[in-house]
């Protein structure tokens, strides 16, 4: 049964429940029997070894995991409180409330600056032709890279430095103005200082997104994350499953499982 | 022994004698390169020096001034005018190749879209396949499919735009009838099935490179799988779907046999409309050089076929160069 949504007032940000989630790439899950609730205005980290299905489990949340061929799903992922996977949920309308950052940086490469951070919203003809760039200034001015950019709008987006264009793409996601952001490893390719920088933004978003991030850095979940759901696999060749989960300190103070433990102690992974 | 002095010399002989330890397989491959590059030399040294006498007696350009070609006019003493015109051939390669290019480019590339990104994973390898056999089918084949398939399926096509856009002020020209079946018209949709598969070839691997990351990103902030194509495939691959049409260009204008069979052959004057029949600068060559008995007959042909070959190595190396390019644009 799904988790009753608490009583929400129509500016929330969504809330996402995974309720008995098995997501499989040609019938081998990767990752099984998932239940989490990830909570609005919270940044909830996915931890855990390289292959622990943290990555196939976020791209449930957005049903992109369908996209991939041979790959299938069980279970629900409820978007307040509907289920993406239902037979009458629109995938187009899901992907574009429940937004996504990826592991590497993806600019659009033949479109400039603006034109990427506005591509989303010339989808579906949501917005007609035009330099739009009040618009374009408001998402970048929310990843915080406006006054590094606003000259060189029209410059091609592959032509920020790696930092920059991941907060390129933060941009490019948030422009569409969804409710939910996933973030797969978003620094796992940046230096140090565009990692903080990403991280603050992280944490200034969450006051308006609900936001979903993997990542193997556990000092990154520990600096970002209100809450953190640890997933490993039993053995070699099984699939993934949650472990535990809980609010970010007591995960990495008092784990209650013995795999939590020897994860975040340095043991395995 | 005393030790080789230090020069650059010495140092290359030595740096050649640790890379080619087989020497054997060295030359062999040398030669075969080479014998390439001879063959080419010696295709088009052999077209001038036969076209020599003909080129010498009318004057070089005079070929390119006049869309007449009636070799029972010729003698061997008159100069002017010059019988020989073949401005009606590049004409007819012009106009059968673009027909080719607009109707088979924008075809290959939905059925690239459809096998790299669209067609059940299953369905991929075969229909690709089967898009591929249509390269092996002979030439002459093609001409008698045009010949007794073709003609009388587009002639109901033909005579409706005679009969409707032949009068249009402006294009009128273009489309006049009577339309009888051999045609411009034709060999451009003959031409359009034999170049597709390669144009579908190159753009299949255009758009295979693009990365799974990008059309993800796409798919991500709510494309539709067309709006994704649009925005993360189509954009990147512009320049190798370029490519592939020069290419698809290159072997659009060097077709022979059934173009020939299918154009009507018409070397007297040129025909504007595409209804209309005419013939390419390859389709006049295969369809006299074997009667060819007028004064210089043959060597105005020899002078078609090195125009012929100019334009296609023109148009080959353009290709080439613009797919190359792509590749390290996209690596
Ligand atoms: N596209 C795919 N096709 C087949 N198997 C995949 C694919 N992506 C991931 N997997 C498998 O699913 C498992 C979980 O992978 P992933 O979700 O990427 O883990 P993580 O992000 O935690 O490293 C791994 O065993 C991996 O090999
Ligand atoms: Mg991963």
């Amino acid at each position: 049964m799904p988790t009753p949504a608490p009583p929400s007032d129509t500016a929330a940000p969504a809330r996402l429940d995974v309720v008995n989630l098995t997501a499989s790439y040609h019938g081998r899950p990767a990752v099984a029997d998932v239940d989490l609730a990830i909570e609005p205005r919270q940044v909830t980290a996915l931890i855990g070894p390289s292959g622990s299905g943290k990555s196939t489990l976020l791209r449930c949340l957005n049903g992109l995991h369908l996209t991939v061929p041979g790959a299938s799903v069980t279970g629900s992922v409820l978007l307040d409180d509907a289920d993406i996977y239902a037979k009458d949920s629109n995938p187009v309308e899901i992907r574009q409330r429940v937004g996504m950052v990826f592991q590497r940086p993806t600019p659009f490469p033949t479109m400039s600056v603006r034109d990427n951070v506005l591509a989303g919203l010339h989808l579906g003809r949501r917005l007609g032709r035009g330099p739009h760039d009040d618009l374009a200034e408001q998402a970048l001015t929310k990843a915080g890279l406006w006054p590094e950019v606003k000259d060189r709008l029209k410059a091609p987006g592959g032509s920020l430095s790696g930092g920059q264009q991941q907060r390129l793409c933060i941009a490019r996601a948030l422009a569409v103005d969804p409710e939910i952001l996933l973030m797969d490893e978003p620094c796992s390719h940046l230096d140090p200082i565009s990692t903080l920088t990403i991280e603050d933004l992280i944490r200034e978003i969450k006051e308006t997104y609900t936001v979903v991030i993997v990542t193997h850095n556990m000092q990154q979940a520990a600096r970002v994350a209100d809450t953190t759901a640890f997933l490993t696999m039993p053995a070699v060749g099984e699939p993934g499953r949650l472990v535990e989960v809980g609010p970010t300190e007591r995960i990495f103070s008092t784990p209650r499982q013995q795999t939590t433990e020897d994860y975040i102690s340095g043991k395995i992974g | 022994m005393t030790p080789l002095a230090d020069t650059p010399a010495t140092r290359r002989r030595v740096r050649a004698r640790w890379r080619d330890t087989d020497t054997v397989f060295r030359y062999a491959v040398r030669a075969a390169a080479a014998l390439v590059v001879v063959v080419l030399v010696a295709t088009a040294v052999f077209l001038v020096a036969q076209a020599w006498p003909a080129l010498r007696h009318y004057g070089i350009l005079s070929f390119l001034s006049s869309d007449r070609w009636a070799p029972s006019e010729a003698t061997t003493t008159a100069r002017h005018p010059n019988p020989y015109g073949i401005v009606q051939f590049v004409y007819g390669t012009a106009v059968t190749s673009l027909i080719a290019m607009v109707l088979a480019v924008p075809v290959a590339v939905a059925v690239s879209l459809y096998l790299t990104e669209v067609a059940p994973g299953w369905l991929r390898k075969p229909l690709s396949g089967l898009v591929d056999l249509l390269a092996a089918i002979p030439s002459v084949v093609y001409g008698f499919w045009g010949i007794f398939a073709l003609i009388p399926a587009v002639r109901p096509a033909g005579v409706w735009l005679s009969r409707t856009l032949g009068s249009a002020p402006g294009i009128g020209p273009v489309f006049a009838g009577p339309f009888f079946g051999v045609s411009y018209l034709v060999a451009g949709l003959v031409l359009a099935i034999m170049i597709l598969p390669i144009i579908t070839a190159i753009c299949r691997e255009v758009f295979a490179t693009v990365p799974t990351a990008d059309k993800e990103s796409a798919l991500a902030l709510g494309a539709t799988r067309w709006e994704m194509l649009r925005m993360a495939v189509l954009p990147r691959s512009r320049s190798g779907i370029t490519g592939a049409a020069v290419l698809g260009l290159g072997r659009a204008v060097g077709e022979t046999i059934a173009v020939t069979m299918v154009i009507g052959n018409s070397v007297l004057s040129i025909t504007k409309s595409i209804l209309g029949p005419g013939a390419t600068m390859s389709s006049v060559i295969a369809n006299e050089f074997t009667e060819s008995t007028e004064p210089f007959h043959l060597q105005s042909l020899m002078v078609v076929g090195a125009w012929l070959l100019v334009i296609a190595l023109i148009v080959n190396t353009v290709g080439k160069l613009i797919v190359r390019r792509t590749g390290e644009d996209i690596a």
